[in-house]
């Protein structure tokens, strides 16, 4: 019998635990998924800065991930997803999102197909159970490999310059490609909106890929991040998080809580031709008759970051909340994600009400705010192959 | 390739009554029977050499009235008796008439039983009522105001029994053990449940709502041939020996069938009275449903309780009173509980209790002259014992103890015995688990939690698929009402 020892380390540390401790000298940690995860190494500003500027790593390793393998791979995942698994060649990636019977959005996630017939599924929230159901019927296996596999985000417009110095040709990797160097993979894949890489490795190897990359990282001032810094850059992407910008469907407890991908602005990614999928059928319906909050962007007047504010029509009727929000210092102004009820999505007449706490009292501010498509930020330089040498 | 209106699969009393009721309303309609002759569970069998014998169900029990004003089954030569007084035979035996009377407090439960079970009635044969919009208000509210005439002391008296367990009921209200013992044994009849397990009163009442039981001549299978000859009066194209391996889906909904010799058939809807289990992970498969759905289907219990013996008799039982009756034995509360402890384990009890019909008492025909056929339906037997071979025989062993005891001598008439486990039942029928109701009938799978939410008013979840075996409301038995009650449904939908 196993012997459970797991309740003796309720926050499990990292592959890379050893340097991240070292740097970390403010032992700025935040939780995630029951790992310990740097927040910050000390400059928040700094480390986003170097997102922008320079290059930086960001350890992925506590991602859940899923090894998901067979004959019956495709078809599986394409029941799963709500994208088209068959048309995602060999050796590329995709963002994709799964829901459940009623079309609400159980998790989004990058997919991996590594060989013809197996793919890797990098999410958020653990799914183990939903994939092993959602498997019956189909020849495949499943297995969680997240502690398996240590993981790093080299993000930044120099990064594919600290790839090369570091040994791997990234010359010709396109985005959402994959590139494989003996037991590493690298993939032109991230989560903030730059140029940039993940790097995967056994765990076993972690120390020697951080050491290899930090080593070739000088010369561009290669720095760690935290998830302040990052989340600073995902918003500036306009990217979503689970539990942040939506609740996972078998996480809500209220029944109006969860959200279709149609709601959540994931629509152009649902192949509604390929089969069935799961919430496929609800999906239609409300296609049809439209959901009822629509997650949007936001651009708001003034330099307060409107984190957690209500959403107005008019300064009068509450019609939103703010998910997700910060002062872009890339773009110079205050962005935001926000839930608006479904027919004031689109509204010119928006207002945001931001409650800053300046010394113990409440500063209200009522901001006007516009909609605006997302990205907020498109750099060129995130699609450009090869890419810039900076 | 042929093709049909509708595809109706499965020529059980549900699949003719369904096809039998949309043909009438004007579908063109082709039932598949896999077996070389129709009838399901209403079959009758020759278990010996001379010896016949309803294969399964042995009572015509709550035959839905409107399957019965549509079919001219006399005209096709069924008959059945009147209803049959039940026999607790023993050292001291009871008899209690097929309706009304019997011993004063037997008598007075009966009346406020039946009160409550007539008052329900009327939701058989109605969609299950939904939680939310989309019912049938002007139906329900026809069963909302017969329960609001009751007036607040029946409907209270109903509300505190309705998940109630039928032991306490006995206890409270029968003097008599034996009146006790058949009140728990016909309540648990069919069920995976004891006498004290709750929601057990609510079974009874359903029985009380299906009328009296009376003895089909010729056994079961004359009805099954009458049915057959109904639907084919009223247009429905019958094929047996037609196995379906598949439920065609193309565009997200179901298209037609496709059969064991290849041949694949086109319908407009496809109606399945199969189990709603086989039919949606065998013939349509997972990757037509949602993960959810995949979860609700894995979740429906299946749990057989109740084996069939057949015994080929060369003289008249000693049961001691006219072999016509229904004959229960079941001694007391406490051993129809015992007999369903041991089955919790996968074991086998050492005194089952059991129905007992003489079918050769109301049509000798079925057996060589003076010769008796017995008809069994003794509980619990493990629908998946360890060992199913030593599980059987001495589940054999116990019934014939029992019968024994109850008609003394019978051991030495008896000619030749044929015992269908749960798994044999399973096997022959294609009742999963051996559950004679195509998924266990209790409390929390009923109404609108038959077979599970989200397939509960007959439409499967896939388009053009609808589901009308017992595994849908209001459950089993060869009643024929869940097959109508899935074209009625059908039918308003088409329209």
């Amino acid at each position: 019998m196993t012997a459970l020892t797991h309740y003796e380390t309720p926050i499990r540390p990292s592959p890379f635990a050893p340097r991240l401790d070292a740097l970390n000298r403010h032992a700025d940690w935040t939780p995630w998924s029951g790992w310990r995860s740097a927040r910050s190494f000390g400059d928040v500003e700094m480390e986003v800065s170097a997102i922008r500027n320079g290059a930086t790593l960001y350890d992925l390793s506590p991602m859940v991930k899923y090894r998901i393998a067979g004959p019956g791979a495709v078809a599986m995942l394409d029941r799963l997803t709500v994208r088209n698994v068959a048309g995602l060649p060999v050796g590329r990636v995709h963002y994709t999102a799964w829901c459940d019977d009623r079309g609400h959005l159980l998790d989004d996630g990058t997919l991996f197909r590594l060989r013809a017939d197996e793919f890797r599924l990098c999410c958020q929230e653990r799914h183990l159970p939903w994939l092993l159901d959602s498997a019956q019927g189909f020849d495949v296996e499943i297995a969680e490999v997240t502690v398996e596999i240590a993981a790093l985000a080299l993000q930044g417009p120099c990064s594919a310059s600290v790839l090369g110095a570091a040994g791997f040709d990234v010359s010709g990797l396109k985005p959402f490609g994959i590139a494989a160097a003996g037991d590493i993979m690298v993939s032109r894949t991230g989560f903030t909106g730059d140029l940039g890489y993940e790097v995967w490795t056994p765990a076993g190897q972690a120390l020697a890929l951080w050491d290899r990359l930090m080593a070739a990282g000088a010369p561009w001032g290669l720095r760690p991040i935290g998830s302040a810094a990052l989340d600073v850059a995902r918003i500036e992407a306009g990217f979503i998080v689970a539990g942040a910008d939506f609740v996972p469907a078998e996480q809500a407890l209220r029944e109006d809580r969860a959200m279709s991908p149609l709601e959540l602005g994931l629509g152009w990614m649902i192949d509604w031709d390929k089969g069935h999928f799961n919430g496929r059928r609800a999906l239609l319906a409300e296609r049809e008759t439209g959901g009822r909050r629509a997650l949007v962007g936001l651009e708001i007047e003034g330099n307060i970051g409107a984190e957690g504010a209500i959403v107005y029509l008019d300064k009068r009727r509450e019609v939103g909340t703010v998910t997700s929000a910060c002062w872009s210092p890339t773009t110079k102004k205050s962005l935001a994600l926000a839930h608006l009820d479904w027919k004031h999505r689109e509204s010119d007449r928006l207002w945001v009400e931001i409650y800053a706490l300046r010394e113990l009292r409440y500063v209200r501010l009522m901001e006007r705010a516009r909609v605006v498509p997302r990205p907020f930020l498109d750099l060129p330089r995130r699609r450009a192959t090869p890419p810039g040498a900076f | 390739m042929p093709s049909s209106d509708i595809v109706v699969i499965g020529g059980g009393a549900n699949g003719l009554a369904c096809a039998i009721r949309l043909a009438r309303g004007g579908a063109r309609v082709t039932l598949l029977e896999a077996e070389p002759e129709v009838g399901g569970g209403a079959t009758t069998v020759e278990f010996a050499p001379g010896y016949r014998v309803s294969g399964l169900a042995h009572l015509v029990h709550g035959l839905d009235a409107r399957l019965v004003a549509a079919t001219d089954l006399a005209g096709q030569g069924f008959r059945a008796t009147d209803p049959l007084p039940t026999t607790l035979p023993g050292a001291d035996p009871l008899t209690v008439p097929a309706a009304g009377g019997g011993p004063g407090d037997w008598s007075t439960l009966m009346d406020r039983l039946g009160r409550h079970a007539t008052r329900l009635a009327p939701l058989r044969s109605l969609p299950p009522p939904r939680l939310g919009a989309g019912n049938d208000w002007r139906a329900l509210t026809g069963v909302g105001f017969g329960l609001a005439r009751a007036g607040r002391a029946d409907l209270r008296d109903l509300m505190r029994l309705i998940l109630i367990n039928v032991a306490d009921v006995a206890e409270d209200e029968l003097s008599d053990e034996r009146l006790r013992a058949l009140l728990a044994f016909d309540a648990t009849l069919g069920a995976w449940a004891g006498p004290r397990s709750p929601g057990t009163l609510l079974l009874y009442l359903n029985r009380l709502a299906l009328g009296g039981a009376r003895a089909p001549m010729g056994g079961m299978g004359r009805l099954a041939a009458a049915l057959r000859a109904a639907a084919e009066g009223a247009g429905v194209t019958i094929r047996t020996a037609a196995r379906v391996t598949a439920i065609a889906v193309a565009g997200d909904r179901a298209r037609g069938v496709t059969l064991a010799t290849g041949e694949t058939l086109r319908a407009d809807h496809v109606v399945s009275a199969l189990c709603a289990r086989t039919t949606l992970e065998g013939l349509v498969g997972p990757a037509h449903l949602d993960t959810g759905t995949v979860r609700r289907i894995a979740a429906m219990p299946f749990h057989g309780g109740a084996a069939k013996l057949h015994i080929a008799l060369t003289g008249a039982p000693g049961f001691g009173a006219d072999l016509r009756h229904r004959f229960v034995l079941a001694p007391s509360v406490d051993a129809v509980e015992r007999a369903f402890n041991p089955v919790k384990y996968g074991e086998v009890p050492d005194r089952p209790v059991a129905e007992v019909l003489v079918p050769t008492a109301h049509d000798p025909s079925l057996a060589p002259e003076g010769h008796h056929v017995l008809s069994v339906i003794a509980q619990f037997a493990p629908h998946a014992p360890k060992d199913p071979d030593a599980a059987k025989a001495a589940f054999t062993r116990a019934v014939l103890s029992v019968l024994e005891q109850a008609a003394p001598g019978l051991s030495g008439q008896i000619a030749h015995v044929e015992t269908l486990m749960p798994a044999d039942i399973a096997a022959r029928y294609g009742l999963r688990g051996g559950s004679w109701h195509h998924g266990d009938l209790a409390a929390e799978r009923m109404l609108f939690l038959r077979p599970f939410p989200e397939a509960a008013r007959y439409r499967a979840p896939l388009p053009g698929l609808w589901l009308a075996s017992a595994a849908t409301h209001p459950g089993g038995g060869v009643t024929g009402t869940a097959g109508w009650n899935a074209a009625e449904a059908l039918l308003k939908e088409a329209a």
